[in-house]
């Protein structure tokens, strides 16, 4: 402060900016607060209304692991990952259909979105489910042989399992093509141009550059889907497929505890659905890692750590 | 070696021997029969102003892009087809990557793959192509890496390294499949000015142990000192080509010096 003293002589003592630093009042965020109040008396209110109504609670729990809800929870789950994952792998082969330089294969891909897309998931079902009624059975000869591969009548083969399977899994292999068509155009074409420089078989430029790097756009849209297919599975209680809903209505048909029944079933699609979720995060991470990594190649308990701690752009959001 | 044929500055045999090469992309032609000639060891720097077809040749070398027209040799092999008795036939993208492997390609905007570390990027084509063990292959990269002084960056992974150390790791990367051809397409158009002498320095050292490299670049002081051969290109078809002192020093055509004028101005 001594050599400035001269400075300060020449200049008013109280110029802005001169002196000491000033002490800053931060801003009070007021919206907040009265948010906070607004919700915990709408929480409140509810609360007070719920424990109002004519349900038993306390019989919520037994009904959780009633032996008709457990199966209901098992075929929900079977049904929904077999069909998301034959959409994931159908939908890729579209995908790549759609993409190919084969002028008819591009077309035969497009007409496969339209119908499977177009058409509601109910309405496929119940065409997959009734296709006895035009094609009473099923056969498979082989080619110079009286032996038949397949040959069954179609009400043994089309059960309420396949037609849900062929229903569900169809209808989502024609967006499963549109994620993954997005997610390899995604990939900017200098990395397919180095990828061919480096002599590279296009089935190699495909599953050593291109879709390492389409997963990061594909995981998200698909880990929605795949709630949506959990969810969607309810559609087969229709057709008399003992998923979650079917196994509640034929429970609370008998004990007429109707509520009771739903919201068991709804905290099993929740538990499930939360759990799909935990998968969801740890697999973007798991590609969102080798895309934007942490800088050098550490251990795995680095990279752990790393992506434990706050990234800085959600830090700096207050 | 063979001696030197005709006119310029001949290393030894010919390489790369372009022919009447045509494209063009709806109505626009970007290239209206162009011929060009490389030698082994030499380093020809490519020259003309956006459009003028350079990048679509240089693409057109290791079949990037296919010709309309006329054809392109090298090492005795025409890209993108079979040589068959008097015929050309026509190759599968499978088989042209077995033709790429031996011509290496430098870009613009570097183009490593960004989910691998530096070493598996230069160990990618070694091991995925031509089925070198990894430890042999890791030891060759290390060795380039080093030699692009970026042999402490082995691990890191390319969105940590800045553009010049990204186009170096690329020259690697383009280095380890050994090839017969090295191939640069603007290398340093994308690059900060402070960072464009050490990727033209790695270039000038290759230059000089004796690879064969096509450049396209803006770069008049490297084509004056490095190339062996320059070519101009304006519209699409060569319009002069000699070496630098012929072409830069001392252009013929008037659309070379207007070019010159405004580049070195």
């Amino acid at each position: 402060m001594a050599d400035r003293a001269g400075a300060a002589l020449t200049r008013p003592v109280d110029a802005p900016g001169d002196g000491e630093l000033l002490p800053q009042v931060r801003i009070r965020h007021w919206g907040r607060v009265v948010a906070g109040l607004a919700v915990l008396a709408v929480l409140g209110l509810l609360f007070q209304a719920i424990s109002r109504g004519d349900i038993d609670y306390a019989s919520i729990p037994a009904l959780l692991t009633q032996d008709v809800i457990l199966e209901g929870l098992v075929d929900t789950i079977v049904l929904a990952v077999v069909a998301q994952a034959g959409a994931i792998v159908l939908g890729t082969i579209v995908a790549l259909m759609r993409t190919s330089a084969n002028p008819v294969l591009r077309w035969v891909s497009w007409a496969y979105i339209w119908v499977f897309r177009g058409l509601p998931v109910l309405l496929q079902i119940l065409l997959w489910y009734n296709i006895a009624l035009v094609f009473p059975t099923f056969s498979i000869p082989i080619p110079f042989t009286d032996a038949y591969l397949l040959d069954q009548p179609a009400n043994v083969i089309m059960t309420g399992f396949l037609a849900a399977l062929l229903g569900l899994g169809l209808n989502e292999s024609a967006y499963m093509a549109e994620i993954v068509r997005a997610g390899l155009t995604s990939v900017d074409r200098g990395q397919t141009e180095a990828a061919k420089s480096i002599g590279m078989s296009p089935a190699k430029v495909l599953s050593r550059v291109v879709l390492p790097q389409a997963m990061r756009v594909i995981i998200p849209p698909t880990g929605n889907d795949f709630i949506n297919m959990l969810k969607g599975t309810s559609i087969a209680s229709v057709i008399g497929f003992t998923e979650l809903i079917h196994a509640a209505n034929a429970l609370s048909s008998r004990s007429l505890a109707v509520m009771e029944t739903l919201l068991a079933v709804a905290v099993w699609y929740m538990v499930v659905v939360s759990v799909a979720n935990v998968g969801q995060y740890y697999l973007e991470r798991h590609y969102n890692a080798s895309i934007r990594p942490t800088g050098t190649r550490g251990s795995v308990w680095a990279k752990v750590g790393g992506s434990l701690r706050t990234p800085p752009f959600m830090r700096s959001s207050r | 070696m063979s001696a030197a044929v005709g006119e310029g500055v001949a290393q030894g045999e010919v390489l790369v021997r372009a022919r009447g090469l045509r494209k063009h992309y709806g109505s626009l032609e970007v290239l209206r029969g162009v011929d060009l000639t490389v030698r082994r060891g030499q380093v020809v720097v490519l020259l003309g102003a956006s459009g003028a077809g350079k990048s679509t040749l240089l693409r057109c070398v290791n079949h990037l892009e296919a010709a309309d027209g006329g054809e392109i040799w090298v090492d005795g092999v025409p890209i993108g087809f079979r040589h068959d008795g008097d015929r050309l036939h026509e190759l599968r993208e499978k088989d042209v990557a077995r033709q790429r492997a031996e011509i290496g390609m430098v870009f613009q905007r570097f183009n490593l793959f960004p989910h691998r570390t530096v070493l598996a990027n230069v160990t990618e084509g070694p091991v995925q192509v031509r089925g070198v063990p990894r430890r042999e292959a890791e030891a060759y990269a290390r060795e380039l890496l080093e030699r692009v002084g970026l042999g402490d960056k082995v691990d890191t992974y390319p969105d940590r390294l800045s553009g010049g150390q990204q186009q170096r790791v690329a020259i690697a990367r383009a280095l380890a499949m050994r090839p017969k051809l090295l191939l640069f397409d603007e290398p340093t158009s994308a690059l900060d000015p402070e960072l464009v002498g050490e990727v033209l320095a790695v270039m000038t050292e290759l230059a000089r142990e004796g690879m064969t490299m096509i450049v396209v670049t803006h770069e008049i002081s490297f084509a004056r000192e490095v190339a062996d051969h320059v070519v101009f290109m304006a519209g699409g078809v060569v319009v002069e080509e000699g070496p630098p002192e012929q072409v830069i020093g001392a252009p013929q055509h008037e659309r070379t010096r207007a070019f010159l004028a405004r580049v070195t101005a």
